[in-house]
């Protein structure tokens, strides 16, 4: 079989990868804010639960928690498509690692910082969104950009809950033609030239955001 | 029956207490993974690392190539290379085999940028205080360079070992029944997933706190100025 064959078919599921990654990176984007603020809140009800999801989430495996959205949950009446049990695991899974960049960045900054809020007598949330936040943000970014290719490359495990990304349609191609280290070597290849693509993608937000915090002249 | 356990469906904890010492099985396995796995990413990691700082162009960039290679593509992927393609070349090994290689070979990417970083972390000084005594690049890296670097370079790659811990599960795809493959199969037989699984992730989180609060302890008892090394 031609190489020109083998071809898209992997760029179909290329294209599934390219959208499952995106989708959970923005959606895990948000459990990381949510839980990354909500573990330094002063309210128990809030910091309690955060701290219980980013243990659980950073404490065991993706593909566990992708077999027990996939598998079990079902069991419980609680069916999901492939598409979304991959996504939530997903986002759920890089939300946790991301809320310890945020909760770490807003604990950085500097503590004159909040004195001075304080003084001025902002509130607490006048506090997070107009003088934490802004300067954390810049400090997120290169971690997130990590975690961005991370993402990319844990989506590789939604084929094992039979979600038809570029890695089920390699193993998909590979049963059918036999043709095995073509379409490994492509594959490998096509994963190599995203994670690249989606580093450039962050570096280049990184900048924006650094921009955008005034933080560049 | 698995193993030659029987499992009990009377209630959802008598299953659980029917299925632990399966799980435990795979358990085992996952944890003879991980070992063997971070025993090679820390030896494969020190020789790339050692050939990334290669003062020949033409040994460095290749290398940092392959680093940056292994880093942005999907254990999973590699994994199904290795299994898939070595056999074509004559090479068959067991699946187990084959899984430690693939975590050692992604984790040694890692581990070396740990070793780099840790040994470029030691002030420049010390180098040029090492020059100036004329000491030869031995004696530099072994006494000079190595023991500054371990304190740096031991909590990074304890790190490393927690993640491979989880990266583990991955080995089932390839038909290694560590822990996730032994609870799938539980699944399989008895069509209830959500008891085995829980207790996997149960075991995992037990796994992981575990093994996160020992490197902690350990990383207390280090010397922060350096360790001799002889």
């Amino acid at each position: 079989m031609m190489f020109a064959q083998l071809l898209p078919p992997l760029l179909r599921g290329a294209e599934i990868t390219a959208q499952i990654t995106l989708a959970s990176t923005l959606l895990g984007a948000l459990f990381a804010f949510a839980a990354g603020i909500g573990k330094l809140s002063r309210h128990r009800a809030l910091r309690w639960p955060a701290v219980g999801y980013i243990e659980v989430f950073r404490g065991t495996s993706l593909l566990v928690q992708l077999f027990w959205l996939f598998f079990a949950l079902p069991i419980i009446g609680i069916s999901l498509s492939p598409l979304s049990a991959g996504i939530l695991g997903l986002s759920l899974n890089i939300g946790a690692y991301g809320a310890e960049v945020v909760r770490g960045a807003l604990q950085a900054t500097a503590r004159g910082q909040r004195e001075a809020a304080r003084a001025l007598n902002f509130t607490p949330r006048q506090t997070l969104w107009r003088i934490l936040l802004p300067q954390a943000l810049p400090e997120m970014m290169p971690p997130f950009g990590n975690l961005a290719v991370q993402n990319l490359k844990d989506s590789a495990l939604v084929s094992l809950i039979t979600l038809a990304d570029l890695t089920y349609q390699a193993q998909n191609l590979r049963n059918i033609t036999l043709q095995t280290v073509p379409i490994l070597t492509a594959t490998l290849l096509l994963y190599f030239a995203m994670a690249l693509v989606l580093t450039a993608a962050m570096r280049w937000l990184e900048r924006r955001v650094r921009y955008a915090a005034g933080h560049e002249r | 029956m698995l193993f030659g356990y029987h499992w009990n469906l009377t209630s959802d904890w008598a299953f659980a207490l029917s299925i632990l010492p399966m799980l435990l099985k795979g358990l085992v396995v996952t944890v003879e993974a991980t070992v063997l796995g971070y025993l090679l990413a820390l030896t494969l990691g020190l020789l790339l690392a050692l050939l990334r700082m290669a003062p020949s162009r033409l040994v460095a960039w290749p290398t940092a190539f392959i680093i940056e290679f292994l880093r942005d593509t999907p254990l999973l992927v590699q994994l199904y290379f290795l299994y898939f393609v070595l056999p074509l070349y004559g090479i068959n090994l067991p699946a187990f085999l084959t899984g430690t290689l693939a975590l050692g070979l992604q984790y040694s990417a890692y581990t070396s940028e740990v070793y780099r970083a840790g040994i470029k972390a030691v002030p420049k000084g010390q180098w040029e205080a090492a020059l100036a005594l004329d000491l030869t690049p031995l004696r530099t890296y072994r006494d000079i360079i190595v023991p500054q670097a371990i304190p740096r370079i031991l909590p990074a790659l304890g790190n490393y070992l927690v993640s491979i811990i989880k990266d583990t599960p991955i080995l089932s795809a390839v038909t290694v029944l560590e822990m996730l493959d032994v609870a799938k199969m539980v699944g399989d037989r008895t069509f209830r997933y959500m008891v085995p699984l829980t207790m996997v992730g149960v075991l995992f989180l037990l796994l992981t706190l575990l093994t996160a609060t020992a490197l902690r302890r350990l990383e207390r008892r280090l010397p922060q100025r350096g360790i001799p090394l002889r």
